[in-house]
């Protein structure tokens, strides 16, 4: 983690010490292109970096895991150490053990650049928030509702009509009207790319060298990587007609990170064999590979599935489709199960599905003991079907290895009479509906019991629920067809306390031409049509209005039709918050649309559950399905007399068929707009935006600003000199903490404290914090400046809320001021106090200045301290010990800032967030914490404990070990007792969002259990066992989440991995231009971002730059040099970005130093520094 | 830009020039001198005028030292409003420094309220801040607190010290989340034309549409002679800690940001000056 600091010192640790440190700095030549040259230097600081200081103390230690170990509180901030001395790093080679130079002419020739290196500009739309509810109205048109929004939004593709729709977080699949399956895939900015590889293989002869003939006994010439399969370049097709070619055929020139030099030929004694880099005397063959991407192009459209049906037999359509499971695999398998019903009853499982691959390949029928009507799949392993007969199946074994699961067990309705009509299932809920409307929630479902043990009762009469992300439920109200949201459903109360009905209104409701159409086709799935075959009737508008006309005028509004939706009896049986609110406009909508009312009120056979409601007379639903569609599309057509004399409502009462919250995140904090109608607002203004909002630029607040400059100024200014009626006196607050005292044995001591604040002779504050313990039963004190104090810090561990005070003093000996408050809310009033003083002291207030330097600590605290105008001048350089660290509120993995005052920052969780330029949060609340431009902000983590067995001979792996061994369940060192149960999150900030599940993500690989083996411990692990493995272990992952508050925005969607800013200081004339900002995903896409300036920090866009493998690391110097890491350890070097091309032109691959896998990198104006893998520290040579 | 907090700075460190001068008609053994003194506009006048008090009983005889009490041109200056408040209404027009008669005899009873000790300003100002947070949560806020809160916001007026008396007073100024703003707003209105005190109704942040109300809501409402018609002659000034803020300003942040200690938005209405 090493950041290069503008004049060429490294002056940052990344995301541990403080950070990018590019204030201000000498000898600055803009403009001057740098270039990349000679080669790579081990910089002699240490031959291995610490685990703190300088290499971020965030993800160091371990290396056999690779896994973050939190240092200990006493050295985990140490600005001492991380900076280099500011001179020429050319002094440092001379004592350079690992020299390592190599010449290359520039550019370097070694590699032209590939030709799909290119980038490739996705169009610039604006991308969908995220998160969203799906659902379909009656008529088939599918709305999306954003937990940020207040208005449904029509979706982008309206030109079919769905029944069912079942959402992921990227994605959405849905069976239309005409009984086709369709998937929509959300649009990025990031491209869902593949490769396609082939292989072209030559044996040399002696008479031409290499050449294409190959022996009979030879491999094909062209084929796939073991040489088994034919695959000519031209014969790779695409899968389907929604992907497109991003480019041609080339020629791979990267062989394990180092290229080739020579056409990416690779050569060996013969096929199969290993092939080398260099060509040797006995070099027989030779290979290369081939390679062309292929990019996914359907996307915010509906995809249509090819149907699974053979044209010989009768078409069986699908009936229902439920998506989930894309917790069981972590990425970057990433799988999502797509579970299907047809109309016979069958079950199928659509194979392949992921985010790469999201139309999946093919679908595979699944034995079933009955006939399915409905399915449910929930995020993890639930799955859930209901059967024709009213019980409900339930898969059993679906893990990572199995995600189709291998039985069926069969769960009992809650009531013989009323079979379950309709389920649906969470992480570890399952919600049903039986055939008279009850809602049931089943107790004790999870992982180990996917069965449950008991139904209960719940309030409420609905058409169908469905259970979305963290196990939150929505659902559709049986009477007034009107949409529910469960309220208050948390992780310890799972179900929930009221339906709350949702009353966002629709954007688009003047839009009417439309739903002509939409009501017909409808009709006919409400009617006999969609149940007898598969036939679908896709008619026309002219159709609609024909038949509309032909039956229209004179059909008869029934009178009862205003009444129907208000029976009183929904809202007292639904519980409350239900009815009220839509009274008003249920009233329009039955003038308007009339006779869904009559319908709904009298013969709720006629409703969507059509398989269901296959049982009950079918008298209904043809009178229904005749009366339904022309009154209601003649009011649109305008022809309904009453009709034309209502004002067309904007908030007319939506009527719902289905719901789908698998991709919509609703938390605990998450402020939902849903349930009120909001009026004045434009839909535009849902999302917060970061450009400066009105209210801040308003007139009125810039005249009360002024008036009380000139107000101060007509009422001070000349009388200065007069006596101030009440003298400043000595302020002291005093309280009782503990203090983690300074002699041995450490320990806990209850102290008094007391914080004086008095006013010095030139007005300024100063404070000093007095604390009074007691030793031997002698009263004795200690004192801290508060204008000498560094840095405060929250110290959180499990038990405690404590915080620790630095002085330059206490960080050369490092030993803070370790203090304890009895409760969280003392701790952050004494944090916030002491904070106030210290800032006051040092006369710092308001927002950090542009040049501030940021920096994290490994816990993910924010630290800003504000560069003395010498900072890198090497004469008078303040020493870093003394440098004053001020919290803002938030939690970050990485901050990144430009000089130009923006910063953006990586949560654990990858999530991106740009700073608002407020200051506070946290725990800093009131005067220490701006007024605006504070806001929520989550971030979640990951605990790892390991489990640990030794192979016996009798009973072969067994949690029995040696008394010499480690813990059977530890930490990665194995030094730490660890217990699933004993395991507690970091801190009380934090709280477990789920269950512990073994992580197959771990270095080395896993087996299929995620047992990882060795020879002993501690060791280093693999994933397969041999028979000199007599230990094994394997790694335990809980997610943990916080949330606090800070001066940071969500730039959604895309999680990121790496983030780097130009660094530019702030009186560069360059506002023509945006500041430059390059990132990488956390699946490794390189992205640049677009139109991101001071007055727009969070930018607008992301451009996409092809690379041929992920990506790890990135950094943009002062002349928009822009160098990354690929994920095998190769480094690049981005050709022409300027700004006016800001994603440049092309990679060149420069090679890595020998033997070393680069995992990070840094610019600064010239100079160059890596850290590779083992923690060395690397400098390019000859880059001027 | 500059930040809202730094509103609340500006407000509590606003200072009145004052010169006090001893009614002619008080017996003294010397000459009084006047006394000049930075008067904090957020506090009250017998709780910072402990130097003028003795300042002036230096000259005077023992027995003719009774309660102290103030006069601006002929009007008797009430303790119990703010010190900015009195002088937006009767001298905001007039040239600094601020001219105070102090007089030590003939009390106006009918005019002020007696104000024996210390005790009496924090008894008032305890009861208006209580009352503030009746209109703004019901006393929910203040009645969570400890007593020790109470003193604390006291102690910081009575010593001039805004960080003790914000860190409690900010939790005063909260409202849910989930609403927009207080219940209602704290608020008197204070006209010198009228022989009524002050105006105080309910009024909400809020309208029922949701948009917030501004002051010139308010005024229209509550006071609608203040505003001057559409197209008429401005006639009076609407003033709060010396400023006038713009009519279309929210309430709600009014009352967050230009409230006085004791939680009240104190508004003055004063005839426009004809220069």
């Amino acid at each position: 983690m090493v950041r290069a600091g503008r004049s060429g010192c490294a002056s940052g640790g990344r995301a541990g010490g403080p950070p990018v440190a590019r204030a201000r700095e000498a000898g600055m030549r803009p403009g001057r292109p740098a270039r990349c040259d000679a080669g790579w230097d081990g910089v002699g600081l240490t031959p291995k970096l610490p685990a703190q200081g300088i290499s971020c103390p965030v993800r160091p230690a371990d290396p056999a895991s690779g896994r973050t170990q939190l240092p200990d509180v006493s050295c985990y901030f140490l600005p001492r150490l991380w900076t280099l001395p500011s001179d020429s790093p050319r002094k440092w080679q001379a004592h350079c053990p690992r020299r390592w130079r190599r010449t290359l002419t520039w550019p370097p020739a070694a590699s032209p650049p590939p030709a799909a290196a290119t980038t490739t500009i996705t169009t610039a739309t604006a991308t969908m928030p995220n998160s969203v509810l799906w659902a379909v109205d009656l008529f088939g048109k599918v709305y999306t509702l954003s937990t940020a929004g207040q208005y449904w939004e029509l979706c982008k593709d309206n030109r079919l009509e769905f029944k069912r729709v079942s959402a992921a977080m990227q994605c959405c699949w849905g069976i239309a009207c005409d009984n086709q399956v369709y998937v929509y895939v959300c649009a990025s900015d990031v491209p869902i790319r593949r490769r396609e590889e082939a292989y072209e293989n030559q044996r040399w002869n002696p008479v031409g060298g290499f050449c294409e003939k190959l022996l009979p006994s030879d491999r094909w010439q062209w084929s796939d990587v073991s040489g088994l399969q034919q695959r000519p370049l031209d014969g790779v097709a695409l899968p389907s007609p929604h992907w497109e070619w991003e480019s041609d055929w080339y020629v791979d020139e990267n062989f394990g990170g180092e290229p080739t030099e020579k056409g990416g030929w690779t050569y060996a004694i013969d096929f199969p064999a290993t092939y080398t880099r260099d060509k040797k005397w006995n070099s027989c063959v030779r290979r290369r590979r081939w390679i062309r991407y292929r990019r996914y192009k359907s996307r915010d459209t509906w995809a249509k599935i090819p149907s699974k049906d053979d044209p010989k037999q009768l078409p069986d359509p699908f009936n229902d489709l439920s998506v989930g499971g894309w917790e069981i695999t972590d990425e970057p398998v990433g799988r999502l199960s797509v579970w299907a019903v047809s109309l016979q009853g069958k079950v199928w499982y659509r194979e392949d599905v992921s985010h790469p691959n999201p139309e999946g390949s093919s679908w595979s029928l699944m034995d079933t003991p009955g006939e399915a009507v409905q399915i449910s799949c929930g995020p993890h392993d639930l799955l859930w079907v209901t059967l024709w007969e009213g019980q409900a199946l339930v898969r059993e074994g679906i893990n990572r290895n199995n995600p189709k699961g291998s039985s069926w067990s069969i769960v009992e309705p809650p009531t013989s009479e009323n079979g379950i009509m309709h389920v649906s299932v969470g992480v570890g809920v399952v919600w049903a509906i039986t055939k008279d409307r009850k809602v049931w929630f089943r107790r004790g479902v999870n992982s180990h019991n996917p069965c449950g043990t008991s139904w209960i009762e719940m309030v409420g009469d609905m058409m169908m629920v469905n259970v979305g992300l963290n196990d939150q439920v929505w659902g559709i109200g049986c009477e007034d067809r009107a949409m529910y949201f469960r309220q208050g459903v948390t992780q310890s109360e799972l179900s929930g306390k009221t339906w709350k009905a949702i009353v966002a209104s629709r954007e688009s409701d003047r839009s009417h031409s439309g739903s002509s159409s939409s009501l017909l086709s409808a009709g006919c799935f409400f009617g006999d049509e969609v149940r007898g075959s598969g036939e679908s009737c896709a008619p026309s508008d002219t159709d609609a209005s024909l038949e509309a006309e032909r039956l229209g005028p004179d059909q008869p509004v029934p009178a009862e039709s205003v009444d129907g939706p208000r029976n009183p009896r929904d809202s007292l049986a639904t519980g409350p918050g239900i009815g009220r609110t839509t009274e008003h406009a249920v009233e329009v909508t039955s003038l308007a649309t009339p006779a869904p009312g009559p319908g709904l009120a009298s013969t709720p056979a006629e409703l969507p559950w059509t398989n269901i409601d296959l049982k009950e007379p079918k008298r209904a639903p043809s009178h229904s399905a005749a009366g339904f569609p022309e009154t209601a599309g003649l009011s649109s057509l305008g022809l309904l007399p009453l009709g034309l004399e209502e004002p067309y409502g904007a908030d007319d009462h939506s009527l719902w068929a289905w719901v789908s919250g698998g991709g919509c995140a609703v938390e605990a904090h998450s402020v939902l707009k849903w349930f009120t109608i909001q009026s004045g607002l434009s839909p535009s203004v849902q999302t917060l935006s970061l450009s400066i909002t009105p209210a801040q630029t308003a007139a009125w607040r810039k005249q009360i600003f002024q008036q009380l400059t000139e107000r101060t100024k007509r009422e001070l200014e000349n009388f200065r000199h007069y006596e101030q009626a009440v003298e400043q006196s000595v302020w002291v607050k005093t309280g009782a903490l503990q203090w983690w005292c300074d002699w041995k044995p450490h320990k806990w001591v209850d102290v008094r404290v007391a914080l004086e604040q008095f006013t010095g002779l030139d007005g300024a504050r100063d404070s000093i914090l007095f604390i009074y313990y007691v030793v031997h039963e002698e009263k004795k004190y200690l004192h801290v400046f508060l204008n000498e104090v560094t840095l405060l810090v929250p110290v959180l561990n499990e038990t405690k809320h404590s915080f620790a005070l630095y002085t330059p003093e206490r960080t050369r000996q490092r030993w803070p001021v370790h203090l304890a408050a009895a409760t969280e809310q003392d701790m952050n009033d004494w944090l916030a106090l002491l904070n106030l003083s210290c800032c006051e002291s040092r006369r710092v207030h308001g927002r950090p200045s542009p040049q501030a330097i940021w920096s994290v600590t490994c816990k993910g605290d924010i630290f800003v301290s504000e560069p003395s105008p010498d900072l890198e001048a090497s004469e008078h350089m303040l020493p870093c010990d003394q440098m004053f660290w001020r919290q803002m509120g938030g939690h970050l993995r990485v901050v990144e800032a430009s000089g130009r005052g923006v910063v953006w920052g990586i949560g654990y969780d990858h999530t991106a967030w740009v700073y608002t330029g407020g200051y506070g949060g946290g725990c800093f609340q009131g005067l220490a914490s701006s007024t605006s431009n504070i806001y929520t902000q989550s971030d979640v983590k990951c605990v790892y404990i390991y489990e640990n067995q030794r192979w016996n001979p009798v009973t072969g792996y067994s949690s029995r070990g040696l008394p010499t061994d480690r813990y059977m369940w530890s930490d990665a060192s194995g030094l730490q007792e660890c217990t699933k149960a004993g395991t507690k999150p970091p801190s009380l900030q934090w709280t477990w969002v789920s269950d512990w599940s073994v992580d197959f993500s771990v270095p080395g690989g896993t087996d299929q259990e995620g047992w990882q083996y060795a020879s002993d411990f501690p060791a280093s692990y693999h994933g397969y066992k041999t028979m000199k493995d007599f230990v094994r272990r394997r790694c335990w992952a809980r997610k943990c989440k916080l949330v606090t508050t800070g001066p940071w925005l969500e730039v959604a969607p895309i999680t990121l991995g790496d983030v780097s800013i130009i660094p530019e200081s702030p009186d560069a004339n360059r506002s023509g231009h945006s500041i430059a900002l390059w990132a990488v995903s956390d699946k490794g896409d390189v992205l640049c971002r677009l139109g991101v300036s001071e007055l727009n920090p969070a930018g607008s866009s992301w451009l996409h730059v092809g690379t041929d493998q992920p990506f790890t690391s990135i950094s943009i110097g002062a002349c928009h040099q822009v160098w990354a890491v690929a994920r095998d350890g190769s480094a690049f070097y981005r050709g022409s970005v300027s700004p006016t091309q800001p994603a440049g032109d092309c990679w060149y691959h420069i090679p890595s130093p020998p033997k070393q896998r680069l995992k990070q990198v840094s610019v600064g104006q010239t100079s160059v520094y890596a850290l590779d893998e083992n923690g060395n520290l690397w400098y390019r040579q000859g880059v001027t | 830009m500059t930040d809202d907090k730094d509103v609340l700075r500006d407000v509590w460190f606003g200072r009145i020039p004052t010169c006090f001068t001893l009614y002619q008609d008080e017996i003294t053994e010397r000459e009084a001198e006047p006394y000049y003194l930075l008067l904090p506009r957020v506090s009250y006048l017998t709780l910072v005028t402990d130097k003028v008090k003795k300042h002036f009983q230096k000259v005077m005889r023992q027995e003719d030292i009774s309660e102290i009490w103030f006069e601006y041109e002929g009007t008797p200056l009430k303790w119990h409003y703010p010190i900015g408040l009195l002088f937006d209404l009767l001298a905001s027009s007039s040239a600094l420094p601020w001219n105070i008669t102090v007089h030590f005899k003939s009390f106006p009873e009918k005019d002020l309220l007696h104000c024996p000790s210390k005790d009496a300003i924090e008894a008032h100002f305890m009861s208006c801040v209580k009352e503030a947070d009746a209109l703004k949560h019901k006393s929910q806020v203040i009645n969570e607190m400890q007593k020790k809160d109470h003193k604390q916001l006291w102690m910081g007026l009575q010593n001039d010290r805004f960080d003790q008396f914000w860190a409690i007073n900010r939790k005063l100024m909260e409202y849910p989340a989930e609403e927009n703003g207080f219940r209602y707003i704290p608020f008197r209105i204070y006209q010198t034309t009228t022989e009524r005190p002050f105006i105080q109704k309910l009024f909400r942040p809020v309208a029922a549409d949701g948009q917030l109300h501004t002051l010139g809501d308010l005024l229209k409402e509550v006071c609608p002679s203040a505003i001057a018609p559409e197209d008429g002659e401005k006639k009076n000034q609407v003033m709060i800690h010396g400023i006038e803020p713009m009519l279309e300003t929210p309430l709600q942040w009014l009352s967050e940001h230009l409230s006085y200690p004791d939680n009240f938005l104190h508004i003055s209405i004063i005839p426009q000056p004809t220069d």
